[in-house]
C-alpha cells in the first residue's frame, strides 16, 4: 500500500484536511490540497452531534507517530485531523473554527512544536486553544520552556492511553 | 516466541489499540515504520560517508529512527540507536559505523520476524497465537 493509504488505514479511516473536521451523516473524504499530508476525516454522526464533538489537530512529521496519536485520540472519542508539519497545522487552524486542542511533536523540521506553540499563543484568534507538546526526550529545560510559553501539558513519547486520559480530564476542568 | 527480545511493551500498546474499527492497526503501523525506516537508514549512511561528518545531523537522524522504532516497540533498534547517539556525542566515527551496521541488522531481523508473526496471525488467528510469550 502507498504511504498515504497506509496512514489512513492505520488511523482507522481517513482523517481530515483543510476544512478538516467534517460534519455530516456519511463517511466521506475531504483531502487536503497538499499530497504529502493527505488527511481525511471520517464522519459518521449527524450534524448536531458533530458540532458538539471536540476536534483535535495532531502534528507530527513521523507517519508512525501520527497514526499512533490519532488512534489514541479517536479512542477517547476525539475527531482528529493529523498533519505532518506546523506550517500545515497553521493553515488548517486558519480555516477550521472548531478546534479544541492541538497536540504536537516537539522536534520537527522547519517549525518545531515550540515554534508552533508560540505562534498559536501569539495569535489573538488561536491563543485560547490548548496546546500539548510531545517529545521522546525528557529534557527538563525544554519542558519548562514549553510550559512557560503556555503549553497545556508535555507528554513523553511513546504516548499512552493514560496520557490522553489525563489531558482529557484537564480539558474538561477548563 | 518468534518475537522474544525484539519488542517491548509498546507493541502491546499497539495491540490494545486494535479493534473492530481498526482490525489491522498493528500491521498497518508496522508497515508505516518499515516504509519510512529504509530512507532514514540510507540518510544516516550517506551522512556518515560525507566529509567532514556532521555529527549533529547524524544524531538528529538517529533520533528520528529511534523515535519511530520506539513507537512500535522495536526494543533492539531503540537500544542500538541510543548507542549510535552516544557515538555521535563522542564524535566517534568508527563507533557510529559499527553501530549503523548493527542497526541495519536489527532492522532486517525485526522485519523478518514481524512478517512471520503477521503471517502466523493470519493463519491461526490472534487467540491461538502465543502473543504474550515473546515478552
Amino acid at each position: 500500500m502507498e504511504a498515504s493509504k497506509q496512514e489512513e488505514a492505520a488511523a482507522g479511516g481517513k482523517q481530515g484536511g483543510g476544512g478538516a473536521c467534517c460534519r455530516g451523516r456519511d463517511a466521506r473524504a475531504v483531502e487536503s490540497s497538499r499530497k504529502e499530508s493527505k488527511v481525511v476525516v471520517p464522519v459518521v454522526h449527524d450534524d448536531a452531534e458533530a458540532e458538539t464533538e471536540p476536534c483535535v489537530i495532531a502534528v507530527d512529521d513521523s507517519s508512525v507517530d501520527r497514526a499512533l496519536v490519532t488512534a489514541l485520540l479517536r479512542r477517547s472519542k476525539y475527531r482528529v485531523t493529523a498533519v505532518d508539519s506546523g506550517k500545515r497545522a497553521l493553515e488548517i487552524l486558519g480555516s477550521e473554527p472548531n478546534v479544541s486542542m492541538i497536540i504536537t511533536d516537539y522536534w520537527m523540521p522547519e517549525m518545531t512544536g515550540y515554534d508552533l506553540l508560540k505562534k498559536v499563543k501569539e495569535s489573538s484568534e488561536l491563543k485560547q486553544i490548548p496546546v500539548v507538546i510531545m517529545s521522546s526526550e525528557n529534557v527538563p529545560t525544554r519542558i519548562t520552556r514549553c510550559l512557560e510559553e503556555g503549553a497545556e501539558d508535555f507528554l513523553l513519547k511513546p504516548v499512552r492511553p493514560a496520557d490522553i486520559s489525563r489531558i482529557t480530564t484537564r480539558m474538561l476542568l477548563h | 516466541l518468534v518475537l522474544q527480545g525484539y519488542l517491548d511493551e509498546q507493541f502491546n500498546q499497539l495491540e490494545e489499540l486494535q479493534d473492530d474499527s481498526s482490525p489491522n492497526f498493528v500491521e498497518e503501523v508496522v508497515a508505516l515504520f518499515f516504509k519510512d525506516s529504509p530512507r532514514l537508514l540510507t540518510n544516516i549512511e550517506l551522512a556518515l560517508e560525507k566529509y567532514p561528518q556532521d555529527f549533529y545531523r547524524l544524531d538528529s537522524l538517529a533520533h528520528q529512527f529511534k523515535g519511530s522504532g520506539s513507537s512500535i516497540g522495536a526494543l533492539r533498534i531503540k537500544n542500538e540507536c541510543s548507542i549510535f547517539k552516544t557515538h555521535c556525542n563522542g564524535r566517534n566515527l568508527e563507533g557510529c559505523r559499527r553501530s549503523l551496521q548493527k542497526m541495519k541488522r536489527e532492522h532486517a531481523n525485526l522485519k523478518q520476524k514481524l512478517e512471520t508473526y503477521f503471517q502466523l496471525l493470519r493463519q491461526v488467528g490472534p487467540q491461538e497465537c502465543a502473543v504474550n510469550s515473546w515478552k
